[in-house]
């Protein structure tokens, strides 16, 4: 790509730019649009370098720059009262928000996309995007305490997903089982959809003590830059700008020497070893390198702080000795830190390196002036302002067009499929849908991750929500749950994404903890096609809308687009995820009951919402009309309702009701400790108006099942009562009977349930 | 009692070893890979996790490192050692206790709440058990599969030297359900399951009773101290 042979000291220098502003330039190759080009021109007043178009391509990338999501993701930041920053201390922009969660105490958590590279090379595309995200959550000065991983795979059937599956679960599970980093939860969603472009997105949430926070900015002229931790390599050049910012073609995967390779020995001790540097305090600022790699660290280091840098790009340590320095600076290396270091602490920080054995040089230092100077020896390659290249990127206003698909869309609605005709067809849709892959037993995959390790883990799979302790003198704890269900957002994306974060919020709630904050990561397709502008118009709308009204404020996130096969885009995948604190964790509640003879009640009201339900999709194959309605201040309420609950010990269980229905609920409250129940569905049918199919298989929101102990019932019911949430007792949980008996419709054993739900996996993979 | 924990670059249950020491009554004493000091501890223990990253060869690295080296010396004279998991492996590296630890035999990383019955009750780490109790602590393995030779396996059974054997369901192929070892002297034992992640009721395996309730792991560093206490 980079072509050197015309020049004899091999680069192109400042110098060469000035005395040749005519030579062609490979911007179009790098990704780089031709107004994009121009600009780089007007901000230099000449040519770029070879070296600063690198820099430009990656860093003005649609992966790094946010280009074309920018003026959409403002509201999150524009949308927040002064109520729901109280317990913000650093809201988005940096590399992972962070929260108060009290005690003196802080959390900071963050998604992350790696579609692209998990689709060429699943196993290191999904090893990385762990890495990743987890020294984004390092960089704020906290220790990484747990990650969760949101799927998307193809049709369960076809051999490529196969292929798919195995190489990001693998992935996963060897880098975060390496890392020491417990796997407290996540989805796993097969459509066909995702054929082409499976989704894999990482999560991290790290802890850390309020004056230990760190921020990526140099603001100290004369500070040191050092780079450490792995040496740089030639894997993952050219990761954003040409893998992440580029839509597949059919003929499938061929861009694999784009994907970083992942070393997490590498990354365990540098997350030691950058702690104990923190713990120290000999670093005054400090940056992950992730995409775009020195680009990125270097630019964005000075830019935040207001400073300058020059730096000796000579000084990179390599594994590969031939790299050209426009490769070294777009190189996405993995395992790298860069940390800003005041002259006095070089010392002790070179022990502390020393110690863990991790490599380091001196890059340069900051300088009080609005330059980043990068020299390759003698000769000046790269002579910039810094904030042109990390924050004054393009920002585009796309084009955007409502689908032309839309309105017959939503006019096909699921009320012309066949319901069962009697209660025998209805038991066995519901046995048929425990056993399709999106609703089956997913433990073969989260078998294969540790969620034991630091021995903080007080909830993970299969319960609604992951839980971890934080302080062990007092037992405040976290929760943390993700959720997005693309066929709704499909269907409607603002309202799918406002369903994506009640449901997350709820699943934070039925644990015991208060839902406190988000973060999202927004999978959509190509940015360049209005209708998928559209659809991410109205999803940012509608998540931001529907935080405002909840409370919780956005603290950081993700954008990734261009997922698409041809001219085909995914479902719009807003993953959303919610933080919830406890004050212990010893009062979380699990998602299935255990003990006999409990009252199992039903909070909330069901309607005949089938559109766009598993019901329709997994035993129809239809997908059409309205998702299924949301109101917020009904989940605010029912949020409310669980936590006093909690707080009172009035609860055994709590599951919420969301894909497949009340059904598919009860029987996964059943499995989780192999406890049975005795349920009645009348009373509901008739209260809420509705037949056997809709009781069964509605996805009607702000709905959760309950066990409470009898000793409780009374306490219980008048707490719902003074919540206004509706509350209807529907069965008795059943320790005797290995069965959950649906009076009237079915007696499904127990072991029946499992063994249609725990092959189907295992089966396929 | 002082009870001593390695950490090695890549060690990942250092800290949770050091909490069962300490919830079990025992004071932990954190122990660097490069130190040969063991600071007088009265037993150690050798943590799971992937030292070096299980390069070469799951806990070969780990088996030449300046504190292995002197723990190496001080159990042949009678020191307790517990090594967990990779722990386990760095004592069969070492030589501490035969035979070999491969590949699950599904190739597939593992982690489940793991039922074992306990085989002998007469070593360091477990004399507050009964023969032949069974308890429930968490496995977590990629490596776990345990092999050796017909001599060495019919030697170990015959000496009552397998301490732990996996029951329902062996979880990665090893050689007479054997999960756990011990050398002949009965100070050094060796296992793949993790009981410093079942000692505290909320955080451990589920049971009949509650959520994550178990706790079956705490008696193996309570026997340790028992035994400690004893000599």
């Amino acid at each position: 790509m980079f072509n050197n042979k015309n020049q004899p000291s091999g680069v192109d220098t400042v110098e060469n730019a000035k005395s040749e502003p005519d030579k062609d330039q490979p911007w179009k190759e790098l990704g780089l649009k031709q107004d994009e080009y121009e600009s780089i021109k007007e901000i230099l007043g000449r040519r770029p370098t070879s070296s600063e178009l690198a820099m430009y391509s990656v860093m003005w990338s649609e992966h790094c720059s946010y280009k074309s999501s920018k003026i959409y993701l403002r509201q999150f930041g524009e949308k927040v009262t002064p109520d729901m920053k109280k317990h913000l201390m650093v809201g988005m922009g940096e590399n992972a928000g962070v929260v108060d969660i009290g005690e003196g105490l802080a959390v900071t958590f963050k998604v992350e996309s790696h579609n692209h590279p998990s689709y060429i090379e699943p196993f290191q595309g999904a090893a990385t995007g762990v890495g990743g995200i987890v020294r984004d959550i390092l960089s704020m000065g906290a220790r990484p305490v747990a990650v969760m991983d949101q799927l998307r795979f193809g049709a369960p059937q076809d051999p490529d997903t196969a292929r798919v599956v195995h190489g990001v679960v693998d992935g996963i599970s060897f880098y975060g089982n390496c890392l020491g980093l417990p796997n407290i939860g996540g989805e796993t969603v097969f459509d066909k959809v995702y054929q082409g472009n499976p989704l894999v997105n990482a999560l991290s949430i790290g802890s850390l003590k309020h004056e230990d926070l760190k921020l990526a900015k140099a603001t100290n002229a004369g500070d040191l830059v050092i780079l450490f931790g792995a040496r740089t390599g030639a894997d993952g050049i050219g990761g954003v700008s040409v893998l992440a910012s580029e839509t597949f073609g059919d003929e499938g995967p061929t861009k694999r020497p784009a994907v970083q390779v992942g070393d997490p020995f590498a990354e365990k001790v540098l997350i030691e070893c950058c702690l104990e540097l923190f713990q120290a305090g000999v670093v005054a600022g400090i940056q992950d390198l992730g995409g775009a790699g020195i680009s990125c660290a270097t630019s964005e280091l000075a830019s935040n702080g207001n400073m300058g840098m020059r730096v000796q790009l000579k000084n990179v340590l390599l594994r590969d000795e031939s790299l050209t320095p426009e490769e070294i600076l777009m190189s996405e290396s993995q395992e790298r830190m860069c940390a800003i270091v005041p002259k006095k602490h070089l010392k002790d920080f070179e022990k502390i390196v020393n110690k863990w054995e991790v490599e380091y040089s001196v890059l340069g230092e900051v300088i009080d002036e609005d330059r980043l100077y990068i020299d390759w020896g003698h000769e000046e390659i790269v002579n910039v302002p810094p904030r042109t290249v990390a924050h004054d990127g393009p920002v585009y206003d796309r084009p955007v067009e409502y689908p032309k698909y839309q309105d017959a869309l939503n006019a096909d609605s699921s009320s012309k499929l066949k319901r069962a005709e009697n209660e025998t067809e209805a038991a066995a849709q519901l046995m048929e849908l425990i056993s399709s892959p999106n609703h089956a037993d997913k433990s073969w995959i989260t078998n294969q991750y540790d969620k034991y390790v630091m021995g903080n883990t007080a909830l993970a799979m299969p319960d609604d929500g992951g839980m971890i302790r934080i302080s062990e003198e007092t037992g405040l704890g976290v929760a943390l749950a993700t959720d997005a269900n693309g066929k709704y957002c499909y269907l409607d994306p603002y309202e799918g994404a406002r369903q994506a974060l009640a449901e997350a919020y709820r699943n934070v709630a039925v644990t015991g903890a208060a839902p406190r904050a988000v973060t999202n990561c927004l999978n959509f397709g190509s940015p360049e096609n209005p209708e998928v502008m559209w659809q991410f118009k109205q999803a940012t709308a509608g998540l931001a809308d529907a935080c405002q009204e909840l409370g919780i404020p956005v603290t950081g996130g993700n954008v990734s687009f261009y997922n698409q096969t041809g001219e085909t885009a995914i479902y719009p995948t807003p993953v959303v995820g919610v933080l919830g604190v406890i004050d212990d964790v010893a009062r979380r509640v699990p998602s299935g009951w255990q003990d006999d003879g409990n009252n199992i009640y039903l909070l909330g009201t069901t309607y005949d919402e089938l559109d766009g339900s598993a019901w329709a999709k997994d035993l129809h194959n239809h997908l059409g009309g309205r998702p299924p309605k949301v109101d917020l201040q009904k989940e605010k309420e029912l949020a409310s309702l669980l936590y006093g609950a909690t707080q009172q010990g009035l609860i055994e269980a709590a599951h919420d009701v969301s894909e497949g229905g009340l059904g598919i609920a009860i029987l996964e409250a059943s499995l989780r400790f192999n406890v049975g129940a005795r349920i009645w569905l009348t009373e509901l049918m008739e209260r809420d108006g509705v037949d056997l199919t809709a009781a069964l298989f509605s996805e009607s929101q702000s709905r959760v099942i309950v066990s409470v102990g009898r000793e409780d019932d009374v306490k219980f019911q008048a707490l719902c009562e003074a919540r206004g949430v509706p509350v209807l007792r529907i069965g008795v949980t059943d320790k005797e009977n290995q069965a959950v008996d649906i009076q009237g419709v079915a007696k499904l054993e127990l072991a029946a349930i499992r063994g249609a739900w725990a092959g189907v996996l295992p089966g396929l993979y | 009692m002082r009870i001593g924990v390695i950490t090695y670059p890549g060690t990942l249950d250092d800290r949770d070893a050091q909490r069962a020491i300490r919830l079990a009554g025992g004071t932990p004493v954190p122990l660097w890979h490069a130190d040969d000091d063991l600071k007088k501890v009265d037993a150690v223990v050798l943590p799971g996790g992937f030292s070096y990253g299980d390069y070469l060869r799951c806990g070969a690295i780990a088996a030449k490192a300046p504190a292995t080296k002197e723990v190496i010396k001080k159990a042949q004279q009678g020191l307790p050692v517990l090594g967990i998991c990779n722990g386990f492996q760095v004592l069969v590296e070492s030589h501490l206790l035969p035979g070999g630890l491969i590949r699950n035999e599904h190739q597939h990383f593992i982690c489940r709440d793991q039922k074992l019955r306990v085989e002998n009750n007469q070593t360091a780490w477990t004399n507050l058990f009964e023969k032949g109790e069974e308890i429930v602590i968490p496995l977590k393995n990629g490596e776990g599969g345990y092999i050796a030779t017909e001599d060495t396996i019919k030697m170990l059974e015959e000496e009552n030297r397998v301490v732990f054997r996996y029951l329902e369901l062996n979880p990665n192929g090893s050689m007479n359900d054997i999960a756990g070892l011990t050398n002949e002297r009965g100070n050094v034992v060796g296992l793949m399951p993790h009981p410093e992640h079942a000692v505290e009721p909320g955080f451990g395996p589920d049971t009949a009773v509650a959520t994550r309730s178990g706790i079956d792991g705490l008696k193996f560093f309570q026997s340790a101290l028992k035994a400690l206490v004893n000599s």
